[in-house]
């Protein structure tokens, strides 16, 4: 390991370490605009000079590996002096228009304007004009502004995988941009609006609505797929104005999906902020003391058998266990939180979760996707997918559509009878995936939730066994949720206990009037027309599907407004924090529950978060610790079988709208219309 | 002055046959064979012992360049590229040599690929040098007929192919690892170094780049030994070396001379002199248009070797001494210049990307005197600013001519000014 001395301080860096990253390690910050801890090194901002002894010209640290016995200065008059001149070329065609710059008070070009900024300008010259770019509905561009340091196109290249931007133009007529106007169609696209150290590109939506140190920020967690993207929610008086990705290397690196970061807006929309009564057929507002009595009416004298509850995606484990608590007393075991019916059990742990992690895909040697198009499923964890591809390659399979990926797939086709062969060892990717070292599978919801899907499940499984996926350090079985809620779900059991039905049971019990009362917590996804006269209880935050069939309406609260405990696909048990209060007269959902019981007379035993967090743990340990993921052990699991001729497919058409926030988001509208057609035909009153 | 004997460059004028059978006449591609015998360390140390330096500009060891390359071929081919790419205005011998004499080239390029263990050779010619392309490419083709390139190239044993790419003309493209993008098909940004070439190169294999005049004297170097060329010139500027003069001079030409030969010798012997004589002579460019402008009493001395440049604070470069007599806006030429790196500026990094377009408005403002006496003093700070902060030389390029205009002629820039505000004042 290379010994060398920055500012007269010895440091020992391993070979390949630059200047730049061994300056940090002792602290020592050296600015920067091109360089990015997670990007290639591009070292065209010229703003980390430092000085080498015996190099004759000051030298970029982000680009210059350190060397044993090198002499670094970081401090010298040359290094302040070559700094200021690069700066000050920056800022001769820099706008400076600050004061309406949505980059302004985070801006990487102001900070270092503080540093080594001149009090005035010697630019004496006409400034440069950039037209501005057409990218799409989410990153709004203002080109004047750019300083060229590709950090943009370094990402959307390298991360994302969809090369759609590039430099054309050469010396000051150089321009970023796509040559052909385009919107650039990547699910990861929102993320060059936090790379972009300046305000070229800015977040269109957010485009003018508050300055950054108007906002309060509130570190949560993402629910918009089953990830679980660390996230930070910045909200200004009640109102989420944006939500930005936090820095988790086991979980998201510091991506966020462009649904997790823009839908957003559909959290003022459509939302269900006072309790509603169906009377007349009608939807009518009522207190909340007359909706729980109507539901208390309703329930009374009905035996739990004729009572079912069904989860949604959104649903935190608090709501979870509260409402199967109640159901518990209530008699009834028609419980269920797979809106989709995949066919999932409570046990073993190993056989729903994420095993290998997020971060153990890097170091996987072999993949087979199954049913799964994981780019609309979960764009950040196929950015990993694909940064581990990009490494030195690894041989990757699918069975499902074909889809573009950002990598390389070997197209196995869409019928399930090929996973028979991989499992028997006949098809020759089983011989692939046994030569690796450490192979995975991804299972995605589009094989599981099928009449079939036990039957998928158990192929998988041994397609595992048979591979050498599962060993003592290593447990490539691999299922990808949808659903943010749903291994919190299946964790707590929220299942038909014995006797009960299951999704499809209460549908078909509603429909032939056995199941009298069906309580939705935010459960949209389900084919609300089967509900027969059922009465229906909707509890969640927004007028979305349930809410339209629901007799009652109990307003909850969204993820930005309640302290809920989330599991991740991995089994990562996360906790989103209160940004905001729910609108109107909305409440926790845990709290509506806890209510609830009371008016029914079975008083639900905790009075407030801290003991059901304590029930939590109780009904499954794996709540109790938090932000890590315990392995799960393995077992036998799923059904035996020939898989029906229906070919595989993705559980998800649409990435900008799973949901009934993103459905509600006018962000997400656009991004349909721009990159999955609109529904209708557009007609002249269009814009 | 160089005796007929000790030339290299024999067809220079094109006054001989080009075609493999003149320049087999002439002595190329005579004994390849038995030099390819003597091995890649014996013609490496040889090249060492002539002092060739690179003469594409920056004058490195040229023998000591091909020695960086690995000793062993590893697990990636090694590759010759040869800088074809002249775009340094004022200079114009690489496209004689390619026209009239491209066998010296394609003969250079065997013995310097087996040298560097290379079994490929890219030649990146200019794009605008069209008929230079279809001379090149019909030598190449002859060579091959011939046996002398291709498999077992001379009966050596040595497979060893060559090909001619065509560029797109931008200037940058000259600099190595800008030429080397180009040629895998990116745009024409110079890469940063560290690594180098010779160990991540064209595809990210070993590669060397040379320009075309260092590779088509290797030959000749090789036949008649080291120290031959070692004996001409001065100790560690040695050799022959051809120069473009240009300019207000008499007869404008390419010339194969001795280096250290004296500037005004140069000029007087070969192109007739200057334009109205010696002392209507006004400064000398001395080596294409990015080193410093020489004023009159240093030319009336000067040594055109890289060490005699170096010490009067311009440079050789490529030897394209472009003359200028006193008719000449000196302003406003440098002005121009300032306009070329500004367009041929790549644009990749800050200071040159922004740099030249400053330098070239300040500059175009001083043609006429609309500045101000400080804005001289700002300029100079500009060019020191780009200079040497950049990640490809061009930025040094941009910069030193302007600095060579303000230390040799700061009373003229004064001049304008003064006179111009004289005239606003009275109007």
């Amino acid at each position: 390991m290379p010994k060398l001395t920055i500012d007269g301080r010895e440091v020992e860096v391993e070979a390949g370490t630059t200047i730049l990253q061994a300056a940090e390690i002792l602290g020592i910050e050296i600015p920067r605009f091109c360089y990015h801890e997670r990007l290639a090194i591009a070292g065209n901002c010229r703003m980390c000079l430092v000085d080498v002894e015996k190099s004759p010209k000051p030298v970029a640290s982000c680009a210059m590996p350190v060397g044993e016995g090198m002499v670094v200065r970081t401090d010298t008059p040359q290094v302040q002096k070559a700094r200021k001149g690069v700066l000050e070329f920056l800022l001769i065609n820099h706008p400076l228009d600050c004061p309406i710059c949505d980059q302004g008070g985070e801006c990487d070009l102001q900070d270092e304007v503080m540093a080594y900024g001149f009090d005035r300008g010697r630019y004496a010259e006409n400034k440069r004009a950039v037209k501005d770019k057409e990218w799409g509905p989410l990153v709004k561009t203002t080109m004047t502004r750019c300083i060229h340091c590709t950090r943009c196109i370094r990402f959307i290249t390298e991360v994302a995988g969809v090369p759609e931007l590039g430099a054309t133009g050469r010396g000051e007529h150089m321009e970023v941009g796509t040559y052909v106007e385009k919107a650039l169609s990547s699910e990861l696209s929102g993320n060059i609006i936090d790379l972009c150290p300046v305000g070229a590109l800015t977040s269109k939506p957010y485009a003018f609505t508050a300055r950054p140190w108007e906002l309060k920020k509130t570190e949560s967690i993402d629910v918009f797929d089953a990830v679980g993207s660390n996230i930070r929610v910045d909200a200004r008086a009640n109102q989420v104005m944006r939500i930005l990705p936090r820095v988790n290397d086991d979980v998201n690196e510091e991506w966020l999906g462009d649904k997790s970061r823009f839908a957003c807006d559909g959290l003022v929309r459509q939302r269900l902020d006072r309790p509603y009564l169906r009377t007349g057929g009608k939807l009518q507002p009522v207190t909340w003391s007359e909706a729980m009595a109507a539901v208390a009416a309703k329930l009374k004298g009905l035996s739990g058998a004729k009572l079912a509850a069904i989860a949604g995606d959104m649903a935190d484990a608090e709501a979870m266990i509260a409402l199967k608590d109640l159901f518990t007393a209530l008699g009834s075991p028609n419980l269920d939180c797979r809106q989709d019916g995949a066919k999932l059990g409570a046990q073993p742990r190993a056989s729903y979760l994420f095993n290998s992690t997020i971060a153990g895909i890097e170091t996987a040697d072999a993949l087979l996707l199954i049913g799964t198009n994981p780019r609309r499923e979960a764009p950040v964890l196929n950015a990993r997918i694909r940064k581990r591809w990009q490494r030195n390659g690894m041989p990757i399979a699918a069975v499902g559509p074909k889809a573009e990926l950002t990598y390389k797939v070997e197209d196995l086709g869409e019928s399930a009878a090929v996973l028979s062969a991989i499992a028997d060892g006949s098809h020759p990717f089983a011989a692939t995936l046994k030569a690796a070292k450490r192979p995975m599978l991804i299972l995605g919801q589009g094989a599981l939730a099928r009449v079939d899907g036990d039957i998928l499940l158990g192929l998988a499984r041994k397609i595992a066994d048979a591979t050498g996926m599962v060993s003592a350090e290593w447990n490539g079985f691999n299922v990808l949720h949808t659903a943010a809620a749903r291994v919190g779900g299946l964790d707590l059991g929220f299942l038909p206990g014995t006797g009960g039905r299951d999704l499809e049971g209460i549908l078909a019990g509603a429909e032939k009037g056995e199941i009298e009362v069906v309580y939705l917590l935010g459960a949209d996804e389900i084919d609300t027309s089967r509900l027969g006269k059922a009465f229906v209880i909707y509890q969640g935050h927004h007028g979305d599907a349930g809410a339209h069939r629901a007799d009652v309406v109990l307003p909850g609260a969204a993820f930005t407004e309640k302290d809920g405990t989330y599991v991740n696909t991995e089994g990562r048990v996360q906790r989103t924090q209160r940004a905001i209060f729910p609108p109107g007269e909305a409440k926790d959902d845990w709290k509506i529950l806890r209510a609830l019981s009371e008016t029914l007379g079975h008083g639900l035993p905790y009075d407030d978060l801290a003991a059901l967090r304590a029930r939590l743990a109780q009904a499954n340990p794996v709540f109790g610790q938090l932000d890590t993921v315990q392995p799960a052990s393995w077992a036998s699991f799923g059904a035996d079988g020939v898989p029906s001729a229906e070919p595989l497919t993705t559980p998800i058409d649409n990435y900008y709208m799973t949901d009934p926030i993103s459905r509600a988001s006018k962000t997400m509208a656009e991004c349909t219309a721009t990159f999955v057609g609109c529904a209708h035909k557009r007609t002249g009153t269009h814009g | 002055m160089l005796r007929d004997q000790d030339r290299i460059f024999t067809n220079l004028y094109g006054l001989h046959d080009w075609r493999l059978k003149g320049a087999q006449a002439r002595g190329d591609w005579s004994g390849t064979k038995d030099i390819l015998a003597k091995g890649r360390e014996w013609i490496i140390e040889e090249v060492k012992t002539s002092g060739l330096r690179g003469r594409g500009g920056a004058g490195f060891p040229t023998g000591l360049k091909w020695s960086f390359m690995p000793k062993e071929i590893g697990s990636r081919p090694h590759y010759l590229v040869v800088n074809a790419d002249e775009g340094e205005p004022g200079t114009c011998k690489d496209r004689d040599i390619m026209r009239y004499d491209p066998h010296k080239l394609v003969e250079g390029c065997l013995l310097a690929g087996f040298a560097m263990g290379a079994h490929a050779a890219y030649i990146y010619i200019r794009g605008e040098f069209i008929r230079e392309a279809e001379n090149l490419q019909v030598a190449i083709d002859e060579a091959t007929a011939a046996g002398l390139i291709g498999k077992n190239a001379c009966g050596s044993g040595w497979d060893f192919d060559v090909f001619l790419h065509r560029g797109g003309g931008a200037y940058v493209c000259g600099e190595e690892t800008a030429l080397i993008q180009s040629l895998e098909g990116k745009k024409g940004q110079p890469r940063l170094k560290p690594p180098f070439p010779a160990g991540v190169g064209l595809y990210g294999a070993p590669t060397t780049v040379n320009n075309v005049e260092s590779i088509a004297v290797a030959p000749t170097i090789l036949r008649r030994g080291g120290a031959w060329f070692a004996g001409l010139g001065r100790p560690k500027n040695s050799g022959t070396k051809v120069f473009c003069i240009s300019g207000h001079v008499e007869r404008p030409c390419n010339v194969e001379e001795e280096m250290g030969i004296p500037l005004k010798e140069l000029i007087e012997k070969h192109a007739g002199g200057v334009r109205g004589g010696w002392n209507n002579l006004l400064a000398v460019i001395p080596g294409g248009s990015s080193v410093p402008v020489l004023t009159k009493d240093i030319c009336d001395t000067v040594l055109m070797d890289f060490d005699s440049l170096r010490d009067v604070r311009s440079g050789l470069g490529t030897a394209a001494v472009i003359v200028m007599d006193k008719s000449t806006d000196i302003v406003a030429g440098i002005a121009r210049l300032a306009k070329f790196y500004k367009h041929e500026s790549c644009g990749q990094c800050t200071p040159c990307r922004e740099g030249t377009g400053w330098m070239w408005r300040i500059m175009e403002r001083l043609v006429t005197g609309n500045a101000s006496i400080e804005e001289i003093d700002m300029l100079e700070e500009v060019t020191r600013q780009v200079e040497g902060h950049t990640i490809c030389a061009l930025g040094d390029a941009a910069a030193w001519p302007i600095q060579g205009l303000i230390r040799s002629f700061r009373p003229e820039l004064e001049r304008r000014i003064n006179e111009a505000r004289a005239k606003a004042r009275a109007a």
